[in-house]
């Protein structure tokens, strides 16, 4: 083979540092001369016209660089070969061009315009590589061209592409960090990018080039929780460090009341008068919520608990480092209850490689110390096999000593004595240290184990008698009076002994409790100052203390032997010795210069001493983000972010809200339905977009992304309608299987999700629907306009729709497809004027909002007069908006309106009945194109059968009278284990009378009916809230129902109430000046009656429901659903 | 004081030997100087700045850089490390040099060795170390200095298309095989499965990107066509035991791992479900397994990669008591004075579901002072390592009828202390056509595609970590 055969032969390389294989290699004569001849061979063969001698040149320069030899002298010939046709010897040439380029700046320069090239190419595996190898080559001349490519790169078509400027963006910042702030913008625009691709490696640039701008996550923040399970490995790793620690700083110490936790436990428990007063008494500083912490049991985030439920199943992961990241995350983010879940999984992991292992149980044991009822039940887990390598052993032991306690002790112990038996001297050093350890831990074995070390002290090997002599000596400090007899057994090792440490270890046992071994101390100083010479250092020092104790408690007998030691250390060879000899001589023995101090030498040598405590290494260590670097070296790395303390109080919440703009949007088309009839060019998207909601809320978090290029003309406000295009456009029937499958799955996550999501908030829209045609065609004109000045603006904007709207690529190639009618359009406007790329502006949330409207109008095609009213609609509401700024400020926007959430479906026909075929139906809330007086119904199929269905369609409708219905098409095939989607149309008439009708496949047919909740009649209106008044005051006596009811307990605040009146009816918001008033408007679908529900709430969850509506019939049964809505 | 050793906190040791001896620019703050809602700056860095590969002797013998090139000379505070450490598995995994951090894995007599220069999650990189070695194995059929040596170019593409800038860019073999072909002259593939690797024809380097990267299932490539679809899934199980001296059963548990091996076409949609899933305790997936499915029904759904892949790994329940199939007597002995031991173990089947216990191996580490053994074995033949100091066993089938067992002498070096411990016995053995756990695949459904695909299911039992203490 080629390579092989280069790496024998190639032995370039003038002058590398440490190459300690160039022994090994017979060839490697270093004979320079002919080095440099093979050199022209290589050469020679790079300047060729076949390429084939091109790649073999190619593969034997790589084998070269992969060694570390010097390859740079060949830097033009091969920089030449950078535009070559074939590909392989393209990446090889890139390879090397990577390695070198630093060294060779302006040769490297030559290549720069091959990858500006690529830069544009078609394809975008070679945009994609183009980028890389530019920003990898780091020339700082080039910072200009790399900063531009990568922000092209940031709103290409293809994910891939975008991933790569992601992962550009660090390397631009480490070439030059002045580029920070514009880099900051470009991530903050990939941050809001939509797919699974390009959120780890955009994460990524985050915490490397601006990881104090946690600001940028909050829009973000859902979606990135959302996204979590679908990334991959490596990007999971790093969005679930950077979200421990976003959490760390926006929300509560879920722990924070333990010890408060039975008071406030009693007092939701009795639900006690006092508290409620309390409550009355701190309504008005909501925003305190650390003040209401303290006092109320804690509630946690809604997105608090969303990231640890998403987190959740990564505890699956093959990959230990997802897992171990994971487990960090719950333990330092999680309550206490729910810390254990992670403890399997980590046990799991000591399964994995050594390595694994290591740093895994170095963590499990910072773990222990904190938590250690986690680890309990897999306490054998960690039992030491003879054959795991020291380091685990030791941390094993490690951990075995943190679990032990009073139950487990025994157990734990037999299994140390096992272990000492080991051949592993320095483990079993180890193991007789945590026995000390666990002696002093727990009282009740101190005796066992201390017996235990004693027989030790028999043992054969020197080292383990050694170590237990120490640990022996610490445990006897607890309780000296005890073990006088230990005390005299050890006295008596002192012969055999001959470990330094261990000798100095009893001799200064001997000394320090001298009084209790009267008889043997005396003897024992006699002794060491026959051997005195012979000790090593430490040992001589314990001598002399050993005298000097004994002389001040005994000093008829010790008196000569005391001075004989000092004399003999006073000439010792070590200086440390002769110091301490000359001192203790000084302040012991009385002289008529001694001073004062030899009063006190006895209080000084024989003081009390504590008892040393003996505590874990790992003590502590969680100061240190577990699962870090900085943890294992138990040392701050270069780079690590600390992981802050939890807020006194939690930061607003709503900054990670992220409705407005789909909500704004699709109310809009709600109203604006009649409209949409004959509007036959958007029918298709129209149809996805009804479906939508049922997969998923993701467009709920379109907003971001929308936002991210926009700024300015905050007057065209009419340009928001293709907002909802975008977010509106979604997943359709035809998508492939592996889309639709993706998606349920997320669905299912989602609607979950979306029970939780409380918070929601919209801006005001008046309703001003009798806008006239002409202003909104002038409008027409602007937006013609507008869409020209900015048509590259347009382009990324179309991309990053695309994406939200689908997760999978399957449906975005589809929407792809589906748009391109509309990007040929626009790129051809892009030809006639290519404005300056306008910069993303960090502005203020408000104007953002209002711009990412507009500028997605540019997707649109061509408007149709169809389409003006929304436009007037729309444009005026925002005028009113903007009139109206105070409306939509940071005290009413929390929950304004609240969107359906979770849409609830039915099941039509059940997988048995159905022999295989299951139908469910939901409404989807949208409005229905072909005829606005309709209810959109979405119907989803799957085919559960192992055969293919055919030809589904509906037959036979038996109707009321007054009601329709338009069918859903034909579906031709619903090839097995398959799902699809349909939408129809129902007109109920405002009457909840069900639509029956037939279901036929090709084979069988089913008698169906679709039966209308009365909430479901109705279509969502804006109301200013003096309209709402004047309505309401329209709509009294026999059109007025009032009920008094009591709040659910869970249902006590706001965002509570309005999420699930308007999941029970399909109602908007209005705005409302009092919190204790919540206000919801719509309209029926087919008469248009107004429907005016008002909540309001008093003190302990008493509120009164209002609900005003000319159709009487309607209003009752909405009343009885919403209060069981309220008080379920 | 070189008796007083810190052997708790080895990684300390080192740190503040290396930091004494090079008296470090690099200041370390204190732990505790902790600075609460203070994001810091710190200077952008990547995650893995260079791999150096180095065999068992020492010799780096190739490098790899994806930043700026780092040089070699950092991997002596790695080769001074490890020349101390007696086995090349007691090297710490993470060191801590005064301008970087190295961390290295150990795998196939090889170390990989990254040098890092910032903070990153050390699992992240040892992970990804082994993905590499995995991939190399996958590629080359072994993960060896001469193969690696042999492919070098190869391997240079491997290494630039896995990480971009430090940060994992494609790791999946699936993609990886698109867009880097493997050798074409396979060596055999060191593998459970009956079906040799397949790999996708002469496609050259794809100038049209791999689908996978587009896709929500980056895990498999696009456009698989086979003649023959073949869905094979091996259910191994492992014992992991620790018996003590009278045979009883210290701790024991069962880790079981499901290898597939699929060549299906198209996009196909499996299901895999499980007679008694309820006796999986603890699981994990390949990333293809939907885990939602698996939570509400308890039942695999997934779209497979193409080839080889790892579907899942698990734990059975420790609440079911373990079937250990074998027992084992022994009896090791040192005597007192005549330096010389004894040795005598017998292993007969215990709890083997009526199943032939077969590739029943004992290896023995003896104490340093056994000089040499005079052994007879009943069945099958022993070694021992002089150097070493390992005894091995191997004894194949084992006889129901008549237990298989070994006995001799150990001659111990005269005048060295009798041996404090008794060696442990490390036991090997297989089981064919048995899950220990009685676990069960109950049926195998495809959608999304039309053929029927040949389906197979293989289960075995394998001793894990299986040691008898004596």
């Amino acid at each position: 083979m080629s390579a092989s055969s280069a790496f024998n032969d190639e032995k370039g390389g003038s002058s590398s540092v440490g190459e300690p294989e160039y022994g090994h290699d017979p060839a490697s004569g270093g004979i320079f001369s002919s080095d440099y001849k093979r050199h022209d061979d290589l050469k020679e063969m790079l300047d060729s016209n076949k390429d084939s001698l091109k790649l073999e040149a190619m593969k034997r320069i790589v084998a070269m660089v992969a060694r570390g030899k010097n390859a740079s002298d060949l830097f033009p010939a091969v920089v030449k070969n950078v535009a070559c046709k074939n590909i392989e010897v393209k990446k090889l040439v890139y390879v090397y061009l990577v390695r070198y380029a630093e060294e060779q700046q302006d040769l490297a320069l030559l290549s720069i315009s091959t990858f500006q090239r690529g830069l544009k190419d078609p394809n975008q595996l070679i945009r994609a590589s183009a980028l890389r190898v530019l920003s990898s080559i780091r020339v700082t001349i080039i910072v200009p061209i790399m900063m531009l490519a990568i922000k092209e790169a940031a709103s290409d078509m293809s994910p891939y592409v975008r991933k790569t400027a992601a992962h550009a963006i660090p390397k631009l910042y480490s070439l030059d960090p002045e580029q920070k702030d514009q880099l900051i913008e470009v991530i903050e625009k990939l941050l809001a990018d939509k797919t699974t691709l390009v959120a780890g490696s955009v994460v990524m640039a985050f915490e490397e080039v601006c990881p104090e701008r946690i600001d940028l996550i909050h829009k973000n923040y859902r979606k990135l929780c959302n996204l979590l399970i679908d990334v991959e490995e490596w990007g999971q790793v790093v969005i679930i460090n950077m979200l421990t620690r976003y959490a760390r700083t926006q929300f509560l110490n879920p722990n924070i009341n333990e010890s408060l936790l039975e008071e406030g436990g009693e007092k939701t428990f009795y639900g006690s008068e006092e508290d409620e007063d309390e409550d009355d008494e701190d309504k008005d500083k909501k925003a305190e919520v650390a003040t209401m912490a303290k006092r109320k049991p804690y509630v946690m985030d809604p997105d608090h608990r969303l990231l640890l439920r998403n987190t959740k199943p990564l505890l699956q992961s093959r990959n230990a480092a997802v897992v171990m990241a994971v487990a960090q995350l719950y333990f330092h983010l999680a309550p206490k209850a729910e810390v254990g879940v992670i403890a399997k999984a980590l046990v799991r992991l000591l399964r994995s490689h050594s390595e694994v292992q290591y740093v895994v149980l170095q963590n499990v044991a910072t773990m222990t110390i904190k938590r250690r009822g986690m680890f309990e039940p897999y306490l054998k887990s960690f039992y030491i096999r003879s054959t795991d390598p020291t380091q685990i052993k030791v941390l094993k032991l490690e951990v075995l000593t943190n679990l032990a306690n009073e139950t487990n002790i025994s157990t734990i112990l037999r299994e140390f004595q096992t272990y000492i038996k080991s051949m592993d001297k320095d483990f079993v050093a180890a193991t007789i240290q945590a026995i000390g350890r666990c002696a002093t831990n727990i009282g009740e074995v101190r005796d066992t184990c201390l017996n235990g070390l004693v027989q030790l002290l028999s043992n054969r090997d020197e080292l383990v008698v050694a170590e237990s002599v120490v640990v022996i000596k610490k445990l006897l400090q607890m309780q000296p009076e005890k073990h006088s007899d230990i005390i005299k057994h050890m006295a008596k090792l002192i012969d055999n002994i001959q470990v330094p440490m261990a000798r100095a270890s009893i001799l200064w046992l001997i000394g320090e409790y001298c009084e209790h071994v009267p008889k043997i101390s005396p003897d024992v100083l006699r002794k060491m100052a026959k051997s005195f010479t012979n000790e090593e250092d430490i040992v001589k020092l314990q001598i002399i203390n050993l005298a000097a104790k004994l002389y001040l408690t005994n000093s008829k007998q010790t008196k000569l032997l005391t001075q004989y030691v000092l004399n003999l250390a006073k000439y010792d060879q070590n200086y440390d010795i002769r110091d301490r000899a000359r001192f203790i001589r000084q302040l012991i023995v009385p002289t008529e210069k001694s001073g004062a101090l030899s009063k006190y030498a006895k209080k000084l040598f024989l003081a009390l001493k504590p008892a040393p405590v003996l505590e874990s290494p790992f003590k502590d260590r969680d100061h240190f983000q577990l699962g870090s670097l900085s943890h294992l070296l138990n040392a701050k790395a270069g780079g690590y972010q600390e992981l802050p303390d939890w807020p006194e109080a939690a930061p607003d919440p709503s900054v990670r809200n992220v409705e407005v703009f789909t909500l704004l949007e699709r109310v809009t088309t709600l109203t604006s339905v009649p409209e949409w009839t004959k509007c036959s060019s958007r029918e298709k998207r129209k149809e996805k977009k009804v479906e939508k909601p049922f997969y998923s809320d993701s467009e709920g978090e379109s907003g971001p992304t929308e936002s991210a290029d926009s700024e300015s003309d905050s007057a065209n406000g009419s340009e928001s309608v293709s907002g909802s295009e975008v977010s509106g456009s979604g997943s359709e029937s035809e998508e492939s299987e592996e889309g639709s499958e993706s998606e349920e799955e997320e669905e299912e996550e989602d609607e979950e999700k979306d029970k939780k999501k409380k918070k929601k908030e919209l801006k005001k829209k008046p309703v001003q629907e009798s806008e006239s045609e002409q202003s909104s065609e002038e409008e027409e004109e602007e937006r013609k306009h507008e869409r020209k000045s900015k048509p590259r603006k347009s382009d990324s904007e179309t991309e990053s729709g695309d994406e939200e709207e689908s997760e999978s690529e399957s449906s975005q190639s589809e929407s792809d497809e589906s748009e391109s009618e509309a990007e040929v359009k626009k790129k051809k406007k892009a030809a006639q004027s290519k404005p300056p790329a306008k910069p993303v502006k960090t502005d203020g949330k408000k104007e953002k909002k209002e711009m990412s409207l507009l500028d997605l109008d540019d997707f649109e095609p061509a408007p149709s007069p169809q389409v003006t009213p929304v436009n007037s609609f729309l444009s005026s509401s925002l005028v009113t908006d903007l009139e109206g700024l105070s409306l939509s400020d940071s005290v009413l926007s929390p929950a304004t309106i609240a969107p359906s959430s979770a849409l609830k479906s039915y099941e039509l026909l059940h997988r048995i009945t159905g022999e295989g075929l299951s139908v469910e139906y939901c409404f989807s809330r949208q409005p229905f194109s072909p005829d606005a007086n309709m209810v959109a119904v979405q119907i989803q199929f799957t085919n559960n059968a192992t055969s293919d269905t055919k030809n589904l369609h509906m037959e036979d409708v038996k109707l009321q009278s007054g009601m329709r219905v338009k069918e859903f098409p034909e579906i031709e095939l619903l090839p097995a284990g398959e799902t699809t989607t349909a939408v129809m149309g129902i007109d109920f008439c405002d009457s909840t009378q069900a639509a029956n009708f037939q279901l036929c496949t090709h084979t069988r047919k089913f008698f169906v009916s679709i039966q209308p909740p009365v909430g479901e009649l109705m279509r969502p209106i804006f109301l200013t809230e003096n309209e709402f008044k004047k309505e309401q005051g329209q709509l009294m006596g026999m059109n007025e129902i009032t009920e008094r009811l009591t709040l659910d307990v869970k249902c006590r605040n706001e965002h509570t109430i309005v999420q699930r009146v308007t999941t029970a009816a399909n109602l908007s918001r209005v705005p409302c000046g009092s919190d204790k008033e919540c206000r919801f408007a719509g309209r029926t679908v087919t008469s248009s009656s107004l429907v005016l529900v008002t909540v309001a709430t008093k003190e302990e969850g008493a509120a009164q429901l209002t609900v005003n509506c000319e159709k009487m019939v309607i209003g009752t049964m909405l009343v009885k659903d919403i209060l069981q809505a309220l008080t379920q | 004081m070189s008796t007083k050793r810190n052997f708790i906190d080895l990684q300390r040791h080192l740190k503040d030997r290396t930091r004494g001896a090079f008296s470090a620019a690099h200041t370390l703050l204190p732990y505790w100087h902790r600075v609460t809602h203070q994001w810091q700056l710190e200077s952008a860095a990547e995650m893995i700045h260079s791999l150096f590969l180095i065999n068992h002797t020492g010799d780096i013998f190739l490098e790899k850089h994806w930043k700026s090139v780092i040089s070699r000379g950092v991997c002596d505070y790695f080769l001074e490390v490890k020349e101390k450490a007696v086995e090349p598995e007691n090297v710490p995994p993470v060191l801590q040099t005064p301008h970087h951090y190295l961390i290295s894995i150990y795998r196939d007599k090889l170390f990989f060795l990254s040098v890092i220069q910032t903070e990153v999650p050390p699992l992240f990189v040892i992970e990804f170390l082994h993905r590499v070695a995995d991939t190399f194995q996958d590629y080359f059929g072994e993960c060896s200095e001469s193969i690696i040596k042999d492919n070098v170019v190869t391997v240079y593409e491997l290494l630039e298309e896995m990480l971009d800038n430090g940060f994992p860019l494609a790791t999946e073999s699936n993609i990886l095989k698109e867009m880097i072909k493997p050798p074409t002259i396979l060596r055999s593939v060191v593998n459970t499965l009956t079906v040799l690797l397949f790999f996708p024809g002469s496609s050259n380097v794809g100038d049209k990107l791999p689908t996978g990267q587009l896709s929500n299932i980056p895990w498999r490539r696009a456009a698989v066509k086979y003649t023959n679809n073949e869905a094979y899934f091996d259910v191994i199980e492992e014992i992991d035991a620790i018996l003590d001296k009278s045979g009883m059963t210290v701790f024991a548990e069962i880790q079981g791992v499901i290898e597939a091996c699929t060549r299906l076409s198209g996009m196909p949609d499996l299901t895999l479900s499980f007679m008694n899933p309820r006796l999986l305790d603890d699981v994990s997936f390949h990333p293809c397994v939907r885990f939602k499915r698996w939570e509400s029904e308890r039942v695999l759904s997934f779209i497979p990669p193409d080839g080889n892949f790892t579907l899942m790994t698990y734990h059975v329940s420790s609440q079911n008591l373990v079937a250990i199939p074998v027992y084992v007597k022994q009896n090791i002995s040192f005597f007192e004075t005549g330096s010389c031991g004894r040795l005598d173990i017998t292993i007969g089947p215990k709890q083997t579901m009526g199943k032939m216990v077969e590739g029943l191996m004992v290896t023995v580490h003896m104490p340093k002072a056994v000089l040499s053994v005079n052994l007879t074995a009943s069945q099958g033949n022993y070694t021992y390592d002089l150097a070493t100091k390992v005894l091995v066993w191997d004894i194949g089938k084992l006889n129901p009828q008549k237990p298989p067992n070994l006995r001799g002498t150990l001659s111990v070096q005269s005048g060295a202390p009798r041996p404090e411990e008794n060696p442990a016995l490390d036991i090997k053995l297989k089981i064919q056509q048995l899950a220990i756990s009685g676990l069960k695949v109950n049926r195998l459904d495809m959608y999304g595609e039309k053929y029927k695909p040949f389906k197979g299911v293989k289960y075995m039992t394998k001793a894990g970590k299986f040691q008898v203490r004596t």
